[in-house]
């Protein structure tokens, strides 16, 4: 039997995942985001919905999702892509909306636009990757930096007193009553990335069924920024980031979980 | 059908907006606009026509949302005053660079900072030489009544779209904040999806049906790319000036002196005009009612014909530097113009040409004469 007959589309397993572009990414190797792209990619694949879709992309490592995701999108401003998501969703009610930001953007520059939007429960998809640092500019601190964290902006460590505590803008959303579904994910091992697919899933059918906002936050490393091998990263987040950002579901169907 | 009303310059705005289709209103409160949101939130538009009107949490998220709902084709705009313009610049920047159709209302107020909440013409700077970071240019309409905040918000569309460019409406607190008749036009229907599609398909993100998919973004990180979309850009703002540049010229056969004023400034001028014409004085007027494309030319021309211009503004200087440019120092141009609120009168402005223009230009030539003997 040749090689030829052995591979064809009928025997394939996985592939690449189709709403993914050929553009080659333009993350560091061992980042996250690219995990995270395919995941969104594949669920809007999945249900059948790439044609009704659009995507809002930020200021950050991810401003160039749309070279990447083979959908509509647009690029938002600093921090401003839930209003212009907000705009989009009121006037296209019948499409699902959603946007992807970084740390930085979502919950610095962007926490007025990130909290109004939860708060007037925008019928949308928030996905927020967390990956305590600036990437795009070469790591700097973000207001999710950990304590004690070494950026280029905080040298010595971040120091709580005078730089303050890394900010949980998932758990502060959450409170919100127009936000309907909030979570929290990984992406570094198959089985995160399982149940993160998931999560996106049910934020996408939410929107389907009309039920306001939901926020995904996907913590990831920042290889590059940490300045540590991926691995070394992945195993450093584990031990690092999930402490403070622990994973799991934080609101479900409106309900805050105890 | 039109309707002949008796209306608020602002309300007139929110009114002629309902009526020319527009899609989504987006806005913060500030003085002297607010008349605009509230006209537009008592109308309950989305049951006249489908309108969104949403108060936002800023100037910040209103231009932004402007920018999404504009990148999806529909008509959207926003409007604020001063203050609150400052803050959407960074968003007029990027819906200038992303080459979207939008429209921005400022109801200027005094400043510099919180300023005043009287009528001003300070921004002038700010509308026309850019505001926000980059190339780029806003087509910049100055009504002068409450009819041209009505009228100017669908031409202002027009301009818009024919371009892919954010135009301004540039108001002031006197304008909007006045009563006038206004003859309203009858209720245009908004696009439906499918007429939008059809017109804005090719870049638009509405989904990609059909198609391959659109991307709306201002970013090129090559260098050639960027300055392609730059000179994109310079070639419509050349395409406005030689397409879409309007003015007035209000008894400038015979004059001898000229004023040039827009917006409330061109309506005290014109008294202005009368009261000079009554005295024997050969004074016209030259109103720029769009101040992005400015009518270069034809001050250029007038400045053969007149032995001085007075520039007036409610400011402390702003428009007189581009009569300069457009006269090329053929005549004396002055500026006049009061700040913080306060309005200048007819008779203000008539003694200020008679001071700064019509004197002085006699002393510049004499002391021409006296050189020329030296």
């Amino acid at each position: 039997m040749e090689v030829s007959d052995i591979i064809r589309p009928e025997n394939q397993v996985f592939c690449k995942t189709k709403l993914m572009t050929d553009n080659a990414l333009s993350y560091c190797p061992g980042c996250g985001h690219g995990t995270a792209h395919n995941l969104t990619m594949e669920v809007i694949d999945e249900m059948g919905i790439s044609e009704d879709v659009i995507g809002v992309a930020p200021v950050g490592c991810s401003v160039l999702a749309y070279d990447f995701m083979n959908i509509d999108m647009t690029q938002a401003a600093h921090g401003r892509a839930p209003a212009v998501a907000t705009a989009i969703s009121r006037l296209w009610p019948e499409k699902y909306v959603f946007t992807y930001q970084g740390d930085g953007d979502l919950a610095a520059i962007g926490t007025a636009e990130t909290i109004h939007a939860c708060n007037r429960g925008e019928n949308i998809v928030i996905i927020f990757v967390n990956n305590g640092i600036y990437g795009m500019t070469g790591g700097q601190m973000a207001p999710t930096t950990l304590a004690g964290m070494k950026s280029s902006t905080s040298p010595y460590g971040r120091d709580i007193e005078t730089m303050g505590s890394p900010l949980k803008m998932t758990e502060l959303i959450a409170n919100l009553p127009g936000v309907y579904y909030v979570t929290r994910h990984a992406v570094h091992t198959h089985k995160h990335a399982r149940k993160a697919k998931k999560a996106i899933q049910k934020a996408f059918e939410n929107t389907r069924l009309g039920k306001g906002l939901s926020f995904i936050e996907i913590v990831s490393n920042c290889n590059s920024g940490w300045k540590m091998a991926p691995n070394e990263s992945n195993i450093w987040m584990e031990e690092n980031m999930f402490p403070y950002f622990p994973l799991g579901d934080i609101k479900v169907d409106g309900i805050l979980k105890k | 059908m039109s309707e002949l009303k008796l209306m608020k310059g602002n309300e007139a705005l929110a009114e002629a907006a309902i009526r020319a289709g527009v899609d989504g209103y987006f806005g913060y409160p500030i003085t002297p606009q607010t008349e605009i949101i509230e006209y537009l939130m008592a109308e309950r538009p989305e049951l006249r026509t489908g309108m969104v009107v949403l108060q936002a949490e800023s100037e910040i998220a209103a231009i932004n949302m402007v920018y999404g709902a504009a990148s999806t084709g529909k008509k959207a705009m926003t409007s604020s005053s001063s203050p609150g313009i400052s803050l959407k610049l960074e968003g007029i920047s990027y819906l200038a660079g992303a080459e979207l159709p939008a429209v921005i209302v400022n109801v200027v107020r005094g400043g510099p900072g919180l300023g005043t909440i009287q009528p001003s013409q300070a921004d002038y700077f700010q509308s026309v030489k850019g505001g926000g970071h980059g190339d780029y240019k806003l087509y910049v309409l100055a009504p002068a009544s409450v009819q041209e905040m009505a009228d100017f918000v669908e031409d202002a569309f027009d301009i818009a779209f024919k371009y892919r460019a954010p135009a301004l409406i540039l108001s002031d607190g006197l304008i909007g904040q006045m009563m006038e008749k206004v003859v309203l036009k009858p209720q245009k229907p908004r696009m439906t999806n499918e007429e939008l599609i059809e017109k804005s398909g090719d870049w638009a993100v509405t989904g990609k049906k059909g198609r391959e998919r659109n991307i709306i973004t201002s970013l090129d990180l090559q260098s050639e790319k960027m300055e392609a979309r730059v000179r994109r850009l310079m070639k419509k703002y050349e395409q406005m000036e030689k397409e879409d540049l309007r003015f007035e010229k209000i008894n400038c056969d015979d004059a001898e002196y000229l004023i040039v004023a827009y917006g409330s400034s061109a309506r005290i001028s014109q008294k202005a005009v009368e009261l000079g014409r009554a005295k024997g004085i050969k004074v016209g007027l030259l109103r720029p009612i769009t101040l992005f494309p400015y009518p270069k030319k034809a001050l250029f021309d007038l400045a053969d014909q007149v032995k001085g211009i007075l520039s007036v503004e409610l400011n402390a200087g702003q428009m007189v530097e581009d009569v300069r440019l457009s006269v090329e120092f053929k005549v004396p141009v002055e500026h006049f113009g009061r700040t913080g609120g306060i309005i200048h009168t007819p008779e203000e402005i008539l003694e200020a040409l008679e001071q700064k223009i019509i004197k002085n230009g006699s002393i510049r030539h004499h002391k021409t004469r006296e050189s020329s003997i030296l």
